[in-house]
């Protein structure tokens, strides 16, 4: 698919020396990508629980939180909790899976792989940018699906198309942010036990002290509080607004501009783990 | 990019040390190894666990930063174009290098991509290092299915994907069984033959470096002992090794002083139940070695005469048997 960039990168020496860099940045993060993916549908049972899981989620806690609507204060916009957890489910779900991405990783350690690429041209950034892309690329077909079942049960979002490409950006940058941090505790923890244990340990706070499940406002004062600075809460304000009919686009786009910028810095600073590694072996 | 007069490979007193045990002092991986390895030539590290062999390969492989010294590949500086030199090496680690949920083509062609050839280029290279290497029947297998042996010569192969002018093997036979090791070793052995790239391997296996290596460095405790081609550093030992092994270990001590006394026997030094010693003309020194031996009541159950081997080279640079340290 890339190969005429790569003929082109390959083929102009003129071409300005930053450009061409950049270019085989992205041809190598491609690279990496697609091997993520590939590897990806040769493991079928693995795929397809990671398409069914989130749809047991959504109608799980669908059912089972379905009269907290009814307490005074909870405000869903629309009426229905099918609708009011659906962006919380679809970032939950970005957030779980991306916790598990430094696997990758850890695995490559374990065999050579991960020495061979570090010691081919490939830049950190793009052994960084193909697992992240891989991770955001299974959040979009995730986040799609729990759409479409939360349609088939009934569920109606009157923010249209745009509320659902901007929750698609919000859990990719969510799942950006997860899986930057999960691949950095993967450089420096480098086993597979620890990186679980830390991750899993970051994760239930993270989804709990947000408005995900839960109207926040009904939640203890300092639940509150700290949901303000979760990015969680960020990525599930900014989605639910965007899906509501009357969206409040001043509360949308600073938690998607917060997202982006959460999610550029942890993607730096994973990178820069990769210095940790190297020191180590 | 390279200088065609420059070695395809040279360090220059690398230290490494890694933090030890705690409250343990630093742990000294490289002593001031110095080596150099010219172009199109097999040069071996052969020297026991933690002598230091992978530390100065992934040094060398820029994938960890010397304390001090220099290195670098075909003129260019590991420290100062770490990306200089990715381009023109290849490196097969200890552990098997290859993705397991890609097939051994897609391995390849992926490798070959990395390092900037066309897709086309990359196809047609990967077929020919599948057939060279005899994995055609296996190239749409994925690696995970490979017996140890086709992995490690799909490791191999990834490594020489982009045509390197330096091929770093680690330790590339352990673990393997006698005859994926042949097959094996027949392949670095023709290298030389297609491929115009140097080869640093590192090795626990006497006979892998007295088989493959034009030169070899015996290296111990992060340093150079000594270097040579195989043959130079035989005939440096002069003469014949005689090993004579006894009934039993207690009388090794009283059979030493004998044997040092007998005239033409040199390097007279012990390892488990048996003596070794150094002869000028072994056939000539027997007999009086059996009889002194005889003479002192100490019961001798084989005595045999051989050119020297590397491990004799070994023990006689490093002071112990290669046996006894690996």
């Amino acid at each position: 698919m890339s190969s005429a960039l790569a003929e082109a990168a390959t083929s102009t020496p003129e071409l300005p020396a930053r450009r061409r860099e950049r270019g085989r940045l992205l041809q190598h993060s491609v690279y990496l990508t697609a091997r993520s993916l590939r590897t990806l549908w040769r493991q079928p049972t693995f795929a397809a629980m990671t398409l069914i899981a989130p749809i047991i989620w959504l109608l799980l806690f669908g059912q089972l939180f379905r009269s907290v609507v009814h307490i005074p204060g909870f405000s869903t916009g629309s009426g229905s909790y099918l609708e009011f957890i659906t962006p919380g489910v679809i970032v939950m779900t970005a957030l779980f899976s991306s916790g598990w991405a430094g696997t990758v990783y850890i695995d490559d350690m374990n065999r050579g792989v991960m020495d061979r690429l570090l010691a081919s041209p490939v830049r950190r950034g793009a052994m960084m940018i193909g697992t992240l892309a891989y991770q955001a690329v299974t959040t979009v077909v995730q986040t799609l699906i729990v759409f479409g079942v939360a349609y088939i049960s009934g569920a109606r979002f009157r923010g249209g198309v745009v509320g659902i490409v901007v929750t698609i950006v919000a859990a990719a940058l969510i799942s950006v942010i997860m899986a930057s941090f999960s691949n950095a505790l993967a450089l420096l923890l480098r086993q597979q036990e620890a990186l679980i244990g830390v991750s899993q340990f970051i994760v239930l706070p993270l989804q709990f002290l947000s408005s995900a499940i839960m109207d926040t406002r009904l939640s203890p004062h300092w639940v509150q509080h700290v949901a303000r600075y979760n990015p969680v809460d960020w990525a599930v304000v900014a989605s639910r607004q965007a899906l509501s009919a009357g969206t409040e686009w001043g509360a949308v786009w600073p938690r998607l501009g917060f997202l982006a910028a959460l999610a550029a810095a942890m993607a730096w600073l994973a990178t820069r783990a990769f210095r940790s590694y190297q020191a180590s072996i | 990019m390279s200088d065609s007069s420059s070695p395809a490979l040279s360090a220059v007193d690398l230290v490494k040390t890694y933090p030890g045990a705690r409250g343990k002092p630093r742990i000294r991986a490289l002593d001031g190894l110095s080596i150099n390895v010219q172009a199109g030539t097999v040069f071996a590290l052969l020297g026991p666990n933690g002598a230091g062999k992978s530390t100065a390969v992934k040094i060398l492989a820029t994938l960890s930063r010397p304390d001090s010294g220099h290195a670098s590949v075909a003129g260019i500086d590991v420290l100062r174009d770490p990306n200089g030199v990715r381009h023109i090496i290849g490196l097969v680690s200890q552990k098997a290098s290859s993705d397991p949920m890609a097939t051994a083509r897609e391995n390849l062609v992926l490798a070959g991509r990395i390092h900037g050839m066309s897709s086309s280029s990359a196809r047609a290279r990967a077929a020919d290092l599948l057939s060279r290497f005899a994995l055609d029947e296996a190239a749409e297998r994925l690696a995970k299915t490979f017996s140890g042996g086709m992995a490690r010569k799909l490791d191999v192969a990834i490594g020489l994907m982009h045509r390197p002018q330096v091929l770093f093997l680690d330790e590339p036979t352990t673990g393997l069984d006698p005859q994926a090791r042949t097959e094996l070793w027949a392949e670095i052995d023709r290298l030389s033959a297609h491929e115009d790239v140097a080869v640093l391997l590192t090795t626990h296996y006497l006979d892998e470096a007295d088989q493959l290596a034009d030169r070899l460095a015996i290296v111990d405790h992060g340093r150079v002992v000594v270097e040579g081609t195989p043959e130079q550093l035989k005939a440096e030992l002069k003469g014949d090794t005689v090993q004579v092994e006894l009934a039993t270990a207690e009388a090794i001590p009283g059979a030493m002083v004998l044997l040092s006394r007998i005239a033409g026997l040199r390097d007279v030094a012990s390892v488990g139940a048996s003596l070794r010693a150094r002869a000028s003309s072994g056939a000539r020194a027997v007999p009086s070695l059996l009889s002194a031996l005889e003479d002192a009541d100490i019961a001798v159950s084989s005595v045999t005469v051989a050119r020297p081997s590397l491990d004799d080279v070994y023990l006689h640079h490093v002071g112990r048997s290669f046996e006894v340290a690996a």
